[in-house]
């Protein structure tokens, strides 16, 4: 085997107490496709961001070409021809595409920007590598796929042997994917190597050579992608056996526990968002809503939780009317909600964790004792629910902006199930999260589901959504357009309605 | 006969006008360089007040009016690197600091100023005297309302298109903006952040400070406590009002300078106003102005935050 294009040995890097590489090996051969693959937090991006000399290594060398180098800051990097594309993009919104290329560059005429000259580059490098843009357009005028198609040029421009890409795909839609790692492709026959972070395993086999797994700081392993297969590297990845596409047992649905008959909800200037909706939930049933984003999927989940109120319509609970719903009436009523933002929604990032799991129960008892809250219960109920869905965190003072989103996506159901005495709605609960903590997730859910409980599952994951729901009903513009049951057998139907394809099926 | 009054009384208007709006230029294109490097100044007004003794300071010692524009862009500047020192390397919140730095000013130039003159009344030093531009200041009204200045008010005539070339036309314009808009996009070009906003901070600070050397050595030619009253805060809003464009600042700056301008006249005019309302004026403008145009978020993206973030 030739030398190394790029080795990194022994690699630490410490943040605090956490070691978030620990002595990491990584090699990378002149013109691979090398993937860096493990969960949110196993020392991906940090040991990227080594490598590109944002972060000053604890130990360890990096070896480029043959020759050991120290990379103090990006300069370095660049220097030495190594491009990052980061996860999120180091773009100016407010400038153009060719002022985002530009910025940082030395000119060959200082001060002057050399605006010509870098058009007629830019023009070749459209032909060759095939990435046309128009340069003139200020970045917040494109849309994802072609604002990472800047940076893409960006790195190139400062001369790029070796292509970091950090999650590249995670903001792209199913279509720009596909373009995208055409793209890749082209580089590579160009003769630039790339390193490829993710932790989506079918996106990994797709596109690399070689696979390197790493754990909680560690480096597992590194396979040839010819022989590895889901189930290896999720293993590799979370440390255990992990059931992929595994799908819940169904059935077992009992009484109606939330009626909607044609419920409404208008909106000033934009119309009608959700038209005559009718739907019944079971008691132990999990109802999947399918559709793609921004067909009324969340405003529905706003309406039954009472965030909205609607416009015409009308809701039941167990038979009972419910009128001009509020939060505070739906959870009384018994809902839980975990909605779609965690972040801005679901939590208060800079409360302890503590307090966000009495963010809605504070104000009586037990938490409660005339107007004073009582911090020893509040605790104590952390400790609990921290132990039960086995909330990763230095305690539960810590506040829960610091944690991983898997583990504040735990918090949140901690919360919310132990409201949710009769129905939950839930929106999105895996987006974002990594393989161990959605595997997690859908196993809470299902648990609720086995209790009795009710649950409208909201998402954009068909994957999930087959695999969890009893049945599934797709909304298209705001309209139910058909109810199917949940299993594979409904994927060419379910994908029809999504499209707006009536469908009268029974279910 | 009428007309012949009326022309008369706009030109001398415009042309006081222009002298107004000088300093207010200075401040206001040293506090466009650090706002688009990304860094909120709200002290201006102190930096200026700096100018104001450090010019009066420079002209006493050097003897000379151009000493003290040293000495003014000096005092600036050493203010606009102790904010640098606490706002980037300390991390201080900017607002605060700024309004800091003000009274800050404030205070260390009348004790300073105390300490030198038990009477309170400065001794007179050499200052800057109208020197009427060949040629052009014979154009008429052109001339009499342009070209009859002070030799500083030229200088922040050619500093508009300079700022405007190195801002928005050059290599180190472009990376300063883009650490105004997204530090870390900059940081990951290998654009040294830290350095670049060090650096407009006491580029900043030079200019207010000889925006205060034009109210000492430009206007009178002595050291008063009190001279910048708020001009500092007029430039802000000046910068605003011309969206960080420096010739639209500029001609922001004018404005305000017609509308003192116009004040003082006014005044004399013994119009049935106490004269407190007249005075009200240019800042009433100024209010207007920011309560019109503070949110109109084309502001740099990252102005005020500090960098790295936590």
């Amino acid at each position: 085997m030739p030398a190394p294009l790029l080795e990194m040995r022994q690699i630490v890097k410490t943040f605090g107490s956490l070691r978030a590489n620990d002595h990491v090996d990584f090699e990378v051969q002149s013109g691979e496709i090398h993937a860096l693959l493990g969960e949110n937090g196993a020392g991906k991006t940090t040991l990227m961001n080594v490598l590109y000399g944002l972060y000053q290594p604890d130990g360890g060398e990096i070896y480029w070409k043959g020759e050991k180098i120290t990379l103090h800051s990006p300069r370095d990097a660049i220097r030495h021809r190594i491009g990052m594309i980061h996860q999120h993009l180091m773009l100016v919104p407010n400038f153009t595409v060719l002022e985002n290329i530009l910025v940082g560059l030395p000119s060959p005429k200082e001060p002057f920007l050399p605006i010509q000259e870098t058009l007629t580059r830019l023009e070749d490098f459209a032909a060759q590598y095939g990435l046309p843009i128009d340069p003139t357009l200020k970045v917040k005028q494109l849309p994802l796929g072609l604002q990472q198609r800047v940076e893409i040029l960006k790195a190139l421009f400062r001369g790029a042997d070796l292509l970091i890409l950090d999650e590249p795909t995670a903001v792209l839609s199913p279509l720009e994917v596909e373009e995208f790692f055409a793209v890749l492709k082209n580089l590579v026959g160009k003769g630039v190597s790339i390193i490829f972070i993710s932790h989506k395993l079918d996106e990994v086999l797709r596109i690399s050579d070689r696979i390197t797994v790493l754990r909680q700081g560690k480096r597992i392993g590194t396979i040839e992608t010819r022989q590895a297969t889901q189930p290896i590297l999720a293993e590799m990845m979370v440390g255990r056996a992990v059931a992929l596409d595994h799908s819940f047992p169904k059935g077992g649905a009992a009484q109606p526990i939330l009626e909607l008959k044609g419920v409404s909800l208008t909106r000033p200037k934009v119309g009608r968002v959700l038209k005559e909706i009718t739907l019944t939930l079971h008691s132990g049933e999990i109802l999947g809503i399918a559709g793609i984003d921004g067909n009324g999927q969340e405003e529905l989940a706003d309406v039954v939780c009472g965030l909205i109120p609607y416009s015409a319509g009308q809701m039941f609970i167990e038979g009972r009317s419910i009128l001009n719903p509020t939060p505070r009436k739906m959870k009384a009523a018994g809902l839980g909600y975990v909605p779609a933002d965690r972040q801005r929604v679901g939590l208060v990032k800079n409360f302890s964790i503590a307090h966000n799991l009495v963010l809605k129960s504070f104000d009586a008892p037990p938490f409660n004792a005339y107007g004073f809250l009582r911090e020893k219960v509040v605790r104590l109920n952390a400790q609990q629910i921290i132990a039960e869905f086995d909330i990763r965190a230095a305690d539960l003072l810590q506040p829960v902006g610091e944690l991983s989103g898997g583990n504040q996506q735990k918090v949140i159901l901690g919360r919310e199930l132990k409201l949710a005495q009769r129905l939950l709605v839930a929106v999105h609960p895996t987006r974002g999260l990594d393989v161990g903590a959605t595997e997690s997730v859908r196993q809470f859910l299902h648990a609720q589901k086995q209790k009795g409980i009710g649950i409208l599952l909201i998402s954009a994951d068909l994957d999930e959504l087959l695999a969890m729901s009893d049945r599934i009903a797709v909304l298209f513009r705001g309209e139910i357009l058909g109810v199917v049951p949940g299993e594979a057998a409904s994927l060419p139907a379910i994908s029809r309605m999504m499209l707006g394809e009536r469908l009268e099926a029974t279910a | 006969m009428e007309e012949v009054v009326w022309l008369t009384f706009l030109v001398s208007l415009l042309a006081a006008g222009v002298r107004l709006a000088t300093p207010l230029l200075f401040a206001a294109l040293g506090g466009i360089t650090n706002e688009l490097a990304g860094v909120l100044n709200i002290g201006l007004e102190g930096m200026m007040i700096a100018g104001t003794f450090g010019a009066y300071i420079g002209a006493l010692l050097s003897g000379s009016e151009w000493g003290g524009a040293l000495g003014g862009m000096l005092a600036g500047g050493l203010l606009g690197l102790l904010f640098a020192y606490l706002s980037i390397t300390w991390r201080g919140d900017q607002v605060v600091l700024g309004t800091g730095l003000n009274i800050f000013a404030l205070g260390l130039t009348s004790f300073f100023f105390r300490s030198m003159y038990k009477a309170g009344i400065s001794q007179f030093v050499p200052s800057f005297q109208a020197w009427n531009v060949p040629l052009l200041s014979d154009i008429p009204l052109i001339g009499q309302i342009f070209f009859r200045q002070v030799p500083l008010v030229y200088l922040a005539y050619m500093l508009i298109p300079i700022a405007t070339f190195l801002l928005y036309k050059t290599t180190w314009g472009l990376k300063l903006r883009c650490c105004g808009e997204h530090p870390r996009a900059a940081e990951t070009v290998g654009v040294n952040v830290v350095k670049t906003r060090y650096l407009a901070l006491c580029l900043s600070g030079m200019l207010a400070g000889l925006g205060g050397t034009f109210l000492s050595l430009g206007q009178i030619s002595a050291f008063t406590e009190g001279l910048v009253s708020g001009r500092g805060f007029i430039a802000l809003a000046a910068i605003i009002f011309g969206r960080w464009k420096p010739l639209n600042v500029a001609l922001a700056c004018l404005l305000f300078g017609v509308a003192d301008a116009l004040q003082l006249r006014l005044q004399g005019f013994g119009l049935p106003i106490r004269y407190e309302f007249l005075l009200m004026f240019p800042y009433l403008l100024t209010l207007v102005t920011f309560i019109i145009f503070v949110n109109r978020g084309d502001s740099p993206a990252g102005l005020g935050k500090p960098y790295p973030e936590k």
